[in-house]
């Protein structure tokens, strides 16, 4: 069974607290290929690496089952920034 | 007599798949064996930037490999700093290569033995500056201030 969105979601917001979460399937519908930005706390401190994985642990079985994933992280507040700047 | 011997060696057998199933889940990590894991070791220290890949720098197998290809091509890296794996061409390598920098897609790079990130990693360093910052340090490329003007 193809990984959907809802399955996504949930295991991220399991495992994080969540500001904002946006998941996008880029394989046209099939849930084989998902790109996510997730905006969390969590993620204080912590080097884009260590960032990714934490979500990668979170989704470790999810992205198993995936094609293709891709993801960007950032703290509430570089999330208004970046909003800012591109808005 | 018999009967009691099948019924034996039936749950013997059931008992058996139980417990290698449990042990296939927490032994997962040691699937990557010693030999593999020495390769690959040897494999990331060899060249001071090194990228496991689909596909080649000429003929990329993956946009996000091209990604990766494309963006450390801007930074004029000597040929012989930079070295790239197919994984699809070395079905241990692929499988390895994951185990080993406990990350779950390919691309991968690797700056001086030390694991860098995926594509989305190389991108945002790319656009901060971060990459390039990286590869000064680890004597990849010049310093920006040394070059010729």
């Amino acid at each position: 069974m193809p990984v959907t969105i809802e399955d996504l979601e949930r295991a991220i917001r399991a495992a994080f607290p969540v500001s904002h979460l946006d998941i996008e399937d880029q394989s046209s519908g099939c849930g084989s290929s998902y790109a996510i930005l997730l905006v969390s706390e969590a993620f204080e401190g912590k080097t884009t690496l260590a960032r990714h994985r934490l979500i990668n642990q979170a989704l470790k079985q999810e992205i198993s089952q995936l094609h293709a994933f891709s993801q960007k992280s950032f703290t509430p507040a570089q999330y208004a920034a970046h909003q800012a700047k591109s808005g | 007599m018999f009967q009691n011997a099948l019924r034996t060696s039936v749950s013997l057998s059931l008992y058996r798949s139980t417990v290698s199933s449990c042990l296939r889940s927490q032994t997962f990590r040691r699937f990557l064996s010693q030999e593999s894991r020495t390769k690959i070791q040897a494999a990331v220290t060899e060249y001071p930037v090194v990228l496991f890949m689909k596909g080649n720098p000429e003929q990329p197998m993956c946009g996000f490999s091209r990604g990766v290809v494309k963006i450390l091509s801007a930074f004029d890296i000597p040929p012989e700093k930079f070295k790239t794996y197919n994984v699809l061409e070395d079905l241990e390598l692929r499988t390895g290569i994951k185990e080993f920098s406990e990350w779950p897609t390919i691309p991968q790079l690797y700056v001086n033995g030390e694991f860098v990130g995926g594509s989305d990693i190389a991108l945002s360093m790319f656009q901060s500056g971060e990459l390039e910052t990286l590869l000064e340090q680890h004597g990849v490329i010049p310093k920006a201030s040394e070059s010729p003007s």
